[in-house]
C-alpha cells in the first residue's frame, strides 16, 4: 500500500477491552485518522468517545454529520445511526435501518470507506458475536486496502473476526498488539 | 485508487439521478452520496437490473417504475416518541408558551409514515392543545403520507411506541388512543381530523405555511450542506417570530448560514427557537 489515509476498525462483543489495547499505543501526532464503529445498544450512546478520551494521546470524539475526516483524531459513530464515509472525506450519518440487526452497522461503515478511501484505507474487524463487518472487510480488501482481523483463537468473542477471515481470503490474523505495532509503525513510515 | 467522479458506477449514479429529476422533478441529486449509492445498489439488486444504466432506461420509460424506487431513496424509518428526551422538552419546555396562542399551526416535515405526527397529536391532546391547533404534515413520498394519514400500524411496534411514550412523560396510556385488530393498531381518527397531509419537497417547493413549531427530524442528515441550508431557510420563513424548530438528535444548526436567525432553546435536544427579525 502507498501510504495509509484512514483506519476503519469495527468491534462488538468485548470492544472495551480490545479497543483499550490499540487506541492507547498511538502517538499524539499520529498522522491518520481513525473511525471506529461499536455495536451499543441506543440508550448508551455517548459514552465511548469520553471513556476513551481520558486514555488516549489523539482526540477522540463522537463523529458528526458532514464533519470532515482529520488526521490526530479518532472518531466513534454514534449509537443508532449508521456512520459513512462521502468520497469528499466527510462524514454523514443515517437513520437507515438496522443492517444485520444493527445500527450502527460496521458493514455500512467499511464499505463506503473502501469507496472514498481505495487502496489507501486499512480495516480492522476485532472481538464480536455476530458476523457484521465481513462484507465489510471484503470490501476494503477488493478495493486494494489492507484488511486485518484479531486472531479469533485469542478474541473475547471469535464469531466476528472468524467470519471475516472466511469471506475475505486477503485479511491477515494477528494478535491485538501486533494489530496495534502494525498501526503504529504505519504513522511513522 | 478510482478517484471519486471517474469511476463508472458514480456516472452512472449521477446519470440516474439527473434523469429522475428531468423526466419526474423528483431531485435526489443534492442528497448525501454515500447513502444514496448504498440505497440504489439496493434497489438495482432487489429489482432486478444489471446496472445503474438499466435502472435508468426503465424508470425513464415507465413512470410505474418511479414509486418503487423513491422507496428506495427516501428512508421510512420511524417510530413514536423517537428519542423521548425531545418529547418530554417539548412537554415540558416548548408547550407553555404554546398555550399562549389562541390558534396553533405546527408543520411535521419529512413526517414518514406519521409516527412523529400521531406523536405530537397524541401529546398535544394531552395538553388540552390538539381542538386549537392545526398540523401540516408533509412528506415527498406518496406512499409514507398514505400510511400517515390511516394511523394504521402493525401490532407488534406497539410495544416499543409504549415504552417511548411513558418516557416522554406521557400523561395517559397509548392503549387509549388505538384498538387492536388482526395484528395491527388502528389511531384514533380523530388525532387526525385536523391534519393537512400534503405532497411537500423541502429541495424543491417554497415556503409552505406559518407555523408556531416546525418538527423535522432525521431528514436534514440526508442531505448535503447547501441543501440542509435551503431547508433550514424554508423553516426560517416559515416561523412567526419566536416559534420554535425541533431537529433530530445528530442534527444542528451549528454550521448552516441561517444559525443566527435562531436561538438554542433545548440545546440537548436540539430544539432552537427564532429569533426577532
Ligand atoms: C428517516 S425518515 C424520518 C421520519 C421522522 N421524521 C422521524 O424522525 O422518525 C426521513 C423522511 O424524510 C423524507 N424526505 C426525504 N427527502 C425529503 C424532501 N426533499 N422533502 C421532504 N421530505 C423528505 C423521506 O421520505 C422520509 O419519510
Amino acid at each position: 500500500m502507498s501510504g495509509a489515509a484512514a483506519i476503519v476498525i469495527g468491534a462488538s462483543a468485548g470492544a472495551i477491552q480490545a479497543l483499550s489495547r490499540i487506541l492507547p499505543a498511538l502517538p499524539a501526532a499520529y498522522p491518520i485518522p481513525v473511525l471506529v464503529v461499536v455495536h451499543i445498544p441506543p440508550d448508551r450512546s455517548d459514552l465511548l468517545a469520553p471513556l476513551f478520551q481520558a486514555r488516549c494521546r489523539l482526540v477522540v470524539k463522537e463523529a458528526e454529520d458532514k464533519e470532515p475526516i482529520l488526521p490526530g483524531f479518532v472518531y466513534f459513530g454514534p449509537s443508532d445511526y449508521h456512520l459513512l464515509v462521502e468520497a469528499d472525506r466527510t462524514m454523514s450519518l443515517s437513520a437507515d435501518e438496522p443492517v444485520l440487526y444493527s445500527r450502527p452497522s460496521i458493514d455500512v461503515l467499511f464499505e463506503s470507506a473502501a469507496d472514498a478511501y481505495g487502496a489507501s484505507l486499512v480495516g480492522v474487524i476485532l472481538t464480536g458475536a455476530n458476523e457484521d463487518g465481513a462484507a465489510g472487510l471484503r470490501a476494503v480488501a477488493a478495493a486494494g486496502g489492507v484488511a486485518l482481523a484479531e486472531d479469533p483463537v485469542a478474541a473475547f468473542a471469535p464469531a466476528m473476526p472468524s467470519a471475516a477471515l472466511e469471506l475475505c481470503a486477503e485479511a491477515q490474523s494477528m494478535s491485538l498488539d501486533a494489530i496495534a505495532a502494525y498501526l503504529v509503525g504505519l504513522g511513522t513510515s | 485508487m478510482t478517484k471519486a467522479g471517474d469511476d463508472v458506477e458514480d456516472i452512472e449514479i449521477h446519470l440516474l439521478l439527473e434523469a429522475l429529476f428531468r423526466r419526474y422533478h423528483y431531485d435526489f441529486r443534492h442528497y448525501a452520496p454515500a447513502s444514496i449509492k448504498r440505497r440504489l445498489k439496493q434497489a438495482r439488486q432487489q429489482l432486478g437490473f444489471h446496472s445503474f444504466s438499466a435502472l435508468q432506461d426503465a424508470v425513464l420509460h415507465d413512470a410505474a417504475m418511479v414509486p418503487r424506487l423513491l422507496n428506495y431513496l427516501t428512508v421510512q424509518v420511524s417510530e413514536m416518541f423517537r428519542d423521548p428526551g425531545y418529547f418530554r422538552a417539548i412537554r415540558e419546555k416548548v408547550v407553555p408558551h404554546l398555550r399562549t396562542y389562541p390558534s396553533l399551526k405546527v408543520w411535521i416535515a419529512g413526517c414518514s409514515s406519521g409516527e412523529e405526527l400521531h406523536s405530537f397529536a397524541i401529546l398535544f391532546r394531552e395538553e388540552g392543545l390538539l381542538d386549537r391547533t392545526l398540523f401540516y404534515a408533509t412528506d415527498i413520498n406518496p406512499g409514507a403520507l398514505e400510511i400517515a394519514a390511516s394511523g394504521v400500524y402493525a401490532l407488534d411496534r406497539i410495544k416499543a411506541f409504549t415504552e417511548n411514550h411513558q418516557m416522554s412523560g406521557g400523561k395517559s396510556s397509548l392503549s387509549d388512543y388505538y384498538t387492536a385488530a388482526y395484528g395491527r393498531a388502528v389511531f384514533d381518527k380523530t388525532l387526525r381530523s385536523r391534519v393537512v397531509f400534503s405532497d411537500h419537497s423541502l429541495v424543491t417547493d417554497a415556503v409552505f405555511a406559518e407555523a408556531q413549531l416546525i418538527s423535522c427530524r432525521n431528514v436534514l442528515i440526508y442531505f448535503d450542506r447547501p441543501l440542509q441550508d435551503r431547508a433550514v431557510g424554508l423553516f426560517r420563513d416559515s416561523l412567526v417570530r419566536k416559534g420554535f424548530l425541533g431537529l433530530g438528535s445528530k442534527e444542528n444548526l451549528r454550521f448552516s448560514g441561517h444559525a443566527c436567525a435562531f436561538t438554542e432553546f433545548v440545546r440537548e435536544e436540539k430544539i432552537y427557537q427564532r429569533r426577532e427579525p
